[in-house]
C-alpha cells in the first residue's frame, strides 16, 4: 500500500532487502534523496518454493531468497547448478548472506551476476501491486540501462524458474581478481535438452565431468535424444551492454549448427549481440574478444 | 562486551545530517540495549558510536573489505551494509563477545595482526565455529575472501581458522594451501 500511495503521488521510493546495493550509494550521501520501503520483515517474501515432483519440479524464489540461500539448498543447487555457481562468485559470504536475487533484477545493474544465469534458465519475473499479480520473462524485463517494465507501484515478489531440461550449463565470471570485483565480462550459456523419455548423450557433445573449479561450471548432459530443437540454446551475457543482454544472434547461429572455427567468427557475430563500453574496469575491445573468446572455447571442449 | 561508559554520539551517527530519529531496541552480545539513533545511521555506526562496541571496523564502507563483519540473526554480514533500522528487535554479536580460547588460537596462529581487518576476520572464524554444517563444506580460502587485509598475507589468516576449527574439534573438508593464484606469505 505505501508503494501505491507514494507512486500516486510521484514519490519514488525504493523497496530494500538486503541492501547490499543501495547501501553503497546511502554511504556517499545519495541516501538524502531516498526513501526506503524495507522489505525485510515480510515472511511471505522469504519463501522458496518448489512445485510439482520429480524431473518435472520448478523452483520459484521468493523476493527475499538470498545467494546464501540457494547456496545451502542441496534441492536447488542440485536442479539449477548455475545458480549455486553464480552465487558463489557474488562477493563473499558477507554480500551472499543479505543479497537477494530479486533485488540483483531490481537493481538492474548490467553487471550483475545472478542476472544472467536466471535468464539463460529461461526465469519469470512476478511483480505484484495493488492491480494484482503479472509476469513478465526476465529477458522482456529491461528495456534499458537500468530501466525496466516494472511500474512504480510494483514489488518483485518472487522469481520463477521452468523445470530444469538443460544439457550444457556454463557460467563463467571475469573480474580483477577472484574474489569480491564487479565483473569485467560474464557469460552463462545453457542448451535445452530435448527429453525424449531415454537418458543419452547429445551427439557429438561430450561433456567433460563437473569442474572443481571456483571460476567455470561445466555440467553433464541431462537427458537427451532428439535433434536439436529451435530455440535450445540461450547465451546471455553481462558487463557488456546497458543491460544483461541475451546474445539472439548467436543463439540462432547456434541453433541452426553453425560451427565455428575460430573465435572472430563468434567476435563479429556477437557485433549484433552486444555494446560494451570503455569504463573504468575494462575497454570495450577487451570485453569483446574475451567474450567471443570464452564462448569459442566453450564450445570446442563440447564439438 | 559493550562498555557503557564510552555511549556517545560520534561522528558516524552524529554528523550524519538527519534529524529524524528513532529508538532502536535489540541485542547486542547477548544483553538487550536501546538506542536513539539517527534513521539514516547504519548498524556499524550504532555499534561504535552509540554502544561503544568499537572493535568492529570501518575499511571500504562498502562492503568489499569485510573489516565490519558482525552476525546479525545468525548470518555474517557486512555492518557498512545494514541500515540500523533492519537490525532493531534482531540479535548483533560482534568482535567484543569473542571468547577467550578462541581468542588465543588466533593469537597463535599469527591471526592476529593489525587492528583494522583483524576483528572482521575473528568474527568470519567465530561464525564458522557457530555453524559446524557449513565450517566442513568450505573451502577456508575461498570463505575467507571477504576480509581483506592490506599489509601482509593471508597464510596466518587460513592457519588461524584451521587452528580455531580443531580447537572445537569441528571437522573440515581438507587443510587449504595456496594455490597458484595466490600470493601467500609462503611462497618461495
Amino acid at each position: 500500500m505505501m508503494l501505491a500511495d507514494s507512486a500516486s503521488r510521484g514519490e519514488p521510493v525504493t523497496p530494500i532487502a538486503g541492501g547490499t546495493d543501495v547501501m553503497v550509494s546511502w554511504h556517499h550521501r545519495a541516501k538524502d534523496k531516498l526513501t526506503l520501503l524495507d522489505l525485510s520483515r515480510v515472511r511471505e517474501l522469504a519463501v522458496m518454493e518448489w512445485t510439482g515432483v520429480g524431473d518435472g519440479a520448478s523452483l520459484t524464489l521468493g523476493g527475499l531468497t538470498t545467494y546464501w540461500d540457494v547456496m545451502q539448498s542441496r534441492e536447488a543447487a542440485a536442479a539449477y547448478p548455475l545458480l549455486a555457481e553464480a552465487a558463489r562468485q557474488v562477493g563473499a559470504v558477507q554480500i551472499q548472506t543479505r543479497g537477494t536475487w530479486a533485488g540483483n533484477v531490481g537493481n538492474g545493474s548490467p553487471a550483475a551476476d545472478g542476472v544472467p544465469v536466471l535468464m539463460a534458465y529461461d526465469a519469470t519475473v512476478t511483480l505484484a501491486s495493488v492491480r494484482g499479480r503479472r509476469e513478465v520473462r526476465l529477458d522482456e524485463y529491461f528495456t534499458g540501462y537500468r530501466k525496466s517494465v516494472r511500474a512504480a507501484d510494483e514489488l518483485i515478489v518472487a522469481i520463477r524458474l521452468p523445470p530444469p531440461t538443460w544439457g550444457v550449463q556454463w557460467f563463467h565470471k571475469v573480474g580483477a581478481r577472484r574474489a569480491q570485483a564487479i565483473t569485467k565480462v560474464g557469460v552463462a550459456m545453457v542448451r535445452r535438452a530435448v527429453v525424449s523419455g531415454q537418458m543419452s548423450v547429445t551427439r557429438g557433445h561430450a561433456i567433460p565431468a563437473p569442474s572443481a573449479s571456483r571460476r567455470s561450471a561445466v555440467v553433464g548432459e541431462r537427458a537427451s535424444g532428439a535433434p536439436d530443437a529451435a530455440g535450445s540454446w540461450r547465451v546471455v551475457a553481462n558487463s557488456v551492454a546497458p543491460t544483461v543482454v541475451r546474445c539472439r544472434m548467436l543463439e540462432s547461429a547456434l541453433d541452426s549448427g553453425r560451427i565455428f572455427t575460430r573465435p572472430d567468427e563468434i567476435e563479429s557475430l556477437l557485433a549484433g549481440d552486444i555494446s560494451p563500453i570503455d569504463d573504468m574496469r575494462s575497454t570495450a575491445v577487451y570485453r569483446r574478444r574475451v567474450l567471443a573468446r570464452l564462448i569459442y572455447h566453450r564450445l570446442a571442449q563440447s564439438a | 562486551m559493550a562498555n557503557s561508559a564510552n555511549d556517545r554520539a560520534g561522528p558516524g551517527a552524529g554528523e550524519s545530517g538527519a534529524t529524524e530519529t528513532f529508538n532502536m531496541s535489540f541485542t547486542l552480545n547477548g544483553a538487550p540495549v536501546s538506542r536513539r539513533v539517527p534513521l539514516d545511521a547504519r548498524l556499524l555506526d550504532v555499534l561504535r558510536y552509540d554502544c561503544a562496541c568499537p572493535g568492529t571496523k570501518e575499511g571500504c564502507g562498502e562492503g568489499e573489505c569485510g573489516a565490519c563483519s558482525v552476525i546479525l540473526d545468525g548470518l555474517l554480514v557486512n555492518s557498512c551494509l545494514v541500515p540500523a533500522f533492519q537490525a532493531a528487535g534482531r540479535v548483533v554479536t560482534t568482535v567484543e563477545s569473542v571468547a577467550a580460547d578462541v581468542a588465543s588460537a588466533l593469537n597463535v596462529t599469527g591471526t592476529s595482526q593489525c587492528g583494522a581487518c583483524t576483528p572482521g576476520i575473528v568474527m568470519s572464524i567465530r561464525w564458522l565455529l557457530e555453524r559446524p554444517e557449513i565450517a566442513s563444506n568450505v573451502d577456508l580460502r575461498e570463505f575467507l575472501s571477504g576480509n581483506l587485509c592490506r599489509c601482509t598475507g593471508y597464510d596466518g589468516v587460513v592457519a588461524g581458522a584451521e587452528a580455531a576449527l580443531t580447537l572445537r574439534g569441528i571437522p573440515m573438508r581438507g587443510v587449504a594451501r595456496p594455490g597458484p593464484g595466490d600470493r601467500g606469505g609462503s611462497r618461495p
